[in-house]
């Protein structure tokens, strides 16, 4: 555990240092596309750590001044499957969006959204120090927590406290400066495969940047396509991507599941070649043009030219009927979306005050989704895309893209995390040392 | 029917090579960027100019070089100058133009400096004014504006002539170079012309006997006839007095008279002079008339 705080308190001061150079990188790094956008810092509403929200709810005081996106290689369920290949890929990204930006950067915040996350309730309760909650209490109920057994081979992601209480009272999001007795809190902490993130780490390795800080993509998506009201009183996300589908729960404005459904966009195109016996790319042309989740009688008669090749020109130019084509994708489509309905159901969405369902991620694109979607997870359901940063690429302002614009977000206003707060430290050397530090000033 | 390509869908990798990716980081890098951008270019340029300074063989080499092409373009017959040509001054003047500015022709354009010409000639005494300009087809056009000769000033050392608002024009030896024009004489008197000119008009009718002006003591004017005869005006409206003299001389003749000089200078008392034995003359007279004599 200390371990990984103090990678995570590295990457914290990282962040700290890119923030003072104001450049940083945001690499999102999906199983079809990678792409990066590089961010300026103005100093502007940088050091306002004050109460509620800042300037348009905080998404002030950065531009982006490059982006860049290429397909993506040797990724898949939002792994790094080939290292090789998708080092190549990350570093075609971020060479080409340094080249826009004209200028180098040196630290990098990445997402990724494979890695099996699993969301893990914490808690914990201690007593106050001297009747105020000061940071140090806070840091003492965070240690306090008590960790379960999450697994050899997984590495911590996300340790948000997402609830204090003080004494009878609950649901405070900020105890400091209040008076009480006993203190307890609520964390909610999420896991992944070490793997994951080690041959992420690499990869930047390679490609000579830093690693200032990593985020699950599910997170960083809800952070850019829920509304505040959504954020505040309850909703899911779901980022239906290429080879994942991510699903995150929001609550009082923090995180509190998280998890993904290894199925996506990808699956969709393969069942399509399947079906329609074409090679992949054709299908993907086909799911993208012609696709649809909802059959009308104007669907049969909308037949679709299919581009094979396999040499025979009787089986290269078929027609194929559009409703043939919804035939294939519907019960895909329908599975993930039932996989994320079970999902949901073991988090205990319903009881939420507000069930609010937001839908992005590139296939939420497909036509006829949201009636699909509205059928399987509840009434309210809405197509979600990113909030707009200054500056922000009109290509990038589609729901494909809504979890690289959420990162950037993370990146400039970053929730508390654990880590964020100084651990008591229990080791003798340093109380010797303030000890000895007292006795010199009472002695001289 | 067409043919399968392998190649379709493994395009070529866009990725760019590790050491490609690091030159561009290198390059990016803001330091090394205006050293490569501007340092050495600087230093570059430093570097051949020091050179050539530093080698005396070089160096006459790049001057040389240097006053040839500006030869080159200055010696273009589009540039050079041929003859001057000299407009609104009397031969005597003219030579003395062509006196003081010596230009050997055929010259270049740039080698004229005209504002200088300018002022070589207005210091002539003749030039009121002169605009010297190069006109196209290499003509120097010099054009004069003469001082108008308006009065002949004598002085001790020579006679002078001057405009009309008393400015030097030039010297001359003998009266008969400029018989027409009035006389005047005394120290100072080329501050005072204009007043000199009123006086002249106003002395019209005594135009026969006028000899001249004299300017006394650098404040007043005494207008001289001929037979000796002096007008001496005052200092405050010499016109008017001169007009009362003058009305005087119409009724009763006195400038016929045997008056040596008619005395103005205090304006309530005018006196007058008599030549010498007139006075003895004008008493016999009076005893004649009064029957005393014999």
């Amino acid at each position: 555990m200390t371990d990984l705080y103090q990678k995570q308190r590295a990457m914290r001061a990282m962040r700290k240092a890119a923030m003072q150079r104001g450049v940083i990188a945001v690499l999102d790094v999906g199983t079809t596309k990678i792409s990066c956008l590089i961010l300026r810092f103005d100093g502007v509403n940088l050091n306002d750590e004050g109460e509620g929200v800042g300037s348009i709810s905080g998404h002030s005081g950065f531009s982006v001044i490059g982006s860049a996106t290429t397909a993506s290689r040797g990724v898949g369920f939002g792994e790094v499957l080939s290292m090789r290949e998708s080092e190549r890929a990350i570093r075609t990204a971020l060479q080409s969006a340094q080249k826009l930006a004209n200028i180098r950067v040196d630290h990098v915040i990445a997402c990724f959204s494979g890695g099996k996350p699993r969301s893990y309730g914490l808690a914990g309760e201690t007593t106050v120090q001297n009747q105020v909650v000061a940071e140090q209490d806070i840091a003492r109920v965070l240690s306090a927590c008590d960790v379960p057994d999450y697994g050899d081979g997984r590495e911590v992601l996300h340790a948000q406290p997402v609830n204090f209480a003080l004494d009878d009272r609950s649901g405070l999001a900020d105890p400091r400066g209040q008076l009480g007795e006993r203190i307890s809190t609520d964390v909610h902490m999420l896991t992944v495969d070490e793997k994951v993130i080690r041959d992420l780490a690499h990869c930047v390795k390679r490609c000579d940047l830093e690693l200032a800080g990593v985020a699950s993509s599910s997170y960083a998506s809800a952070v850019s396509s829920l509304v505040e009201d959504e954020q505040e009183l309850g909703a899911a996300c779901i980022d239906i991507g290429g080879g994942s589908t991510g699903v995150s729960v929001f609550l009082k404005k923090h995180m509190i599941y998280c998890d993904s459904v290894r199925l996506g966009g990808e699956h969709i195109t393969r069942d399509v070649s399947m079906g329609l016996q074409v090679p992949i790319a054709s299908a993907e042309r086909i799911k993208t043009i012609n696709g649809g989740l909802l059959a009308t009688g104007m669907d049969d008669r909308d037949m679709i030219e299919v581009l094979g090749e396999t040499g025979d020109w009787e089986h290269d130019r078929r027609l194929v009927s559009r409703t043939e084509l919804i035939g294939i994708m519907r019960p895909r489509v329908e599975e993930i979306l039932e996989e994320v309905r079970s999902h949901l159901d073991a988090a205990g969405f319903e009881h939420l005050p507000s069930q609010q369902i937001v839908l992005t991620g590139g296939s939420s694109l497909i036509p006829g989704l949201d009636g699909l979607a509205s059928r399987i997870l509840g009434q309210q359901v809405r197509l979600g895309r990113p909030l707009r940063i200054h500056r922000l690429p009109q290509a990038y302002s589609g729901p494909t893209c809504s979890s690289i614009v959420g990162l950037s977000l993370f990146a400039a206003h970053p929730q508390d995390e654990w880590w964020d707060f100084e651990m008591q430290s229990e080791g003798y050397p340093t109380r010797s040392l303030k000890r000895a530090v007292r006795w010199f000033k009472e002695n001289w | 029917m067409s043919q399968i390509n392998p190649d379709r869908y493994t395009r070529s990798d866009p990725a760019p090579s590790l050491w490609s990716y690091r030159l561009l980081r290198l390059m990016l890098s803001p330091y090394l960027r205006r050293t490569v951008f501007y340092g050495i270019p600087a230093l570059f340029l430093v570097g051949v100019g020091v050179i050539n300074i530093t080698n005396e063989q070089r160096r006459e080499q790049v001057l040389t070089t240097y006053s040839e092409m500006k030869t080159f373009v200055t010696e273009r017959p589009e540039f050079t100058v041929n003859l001057m040509s000299l407009k609104g001054a009397s031969d005597s003047v003219m030579q003395d133009i062509r006196e003081v500015v010596p230009i050997d022709f055929p010259i270049s354009k740039f080698d004229l400096d005209l504002d200088q010409m300018r002022q070589i000639i207005l210091g002539l005494g003749p030039v009121k004014d002169v605009d010297v300009r190069v006109r196209s087809s290499g003509v120097l056009q010099v054009d004069v504006v003469e001082r108008l000769p308006a009065f002949l000033w004598r002085r001790d050392d020579g006679l002078e002539v001057l405009d009309a608002t008393g400015i030097y024009v030039r010297t001359v030896t003998s009266r008969l170079q400029y018989g027409n024009l009035p006389l005047i004489a005394g120290e100072g008197a080329d501050t005072q012309v204009a007043q000199a000119k009123q006086i002249f008009v106003a002395a019209k009718p005594l135009k026969e006997r006028l000899r001249g002006l004299v300017f006394i003591g650098e404040r007043r004017w005494d207008v001289v006839l001929d037979k000796g005869q002096r007008l001496m005006l005052p200092e405050e409206d010499p016109v008017l007095a001169l007009e009362r003299v003058i009305a005087m001389d119409q009724a009763e003749d006195l400038l016929t008279r045997s008056v040596k000089a008619v005395d103005f200078r205090l304006q309530n008392r005018p006196t007058l002079q008599l030549r010498g034995g007139a006075m003895e003359a004008f008493r016999e007279i009076k005893l004649m008339q009064l029957g005393q004599i014999k």
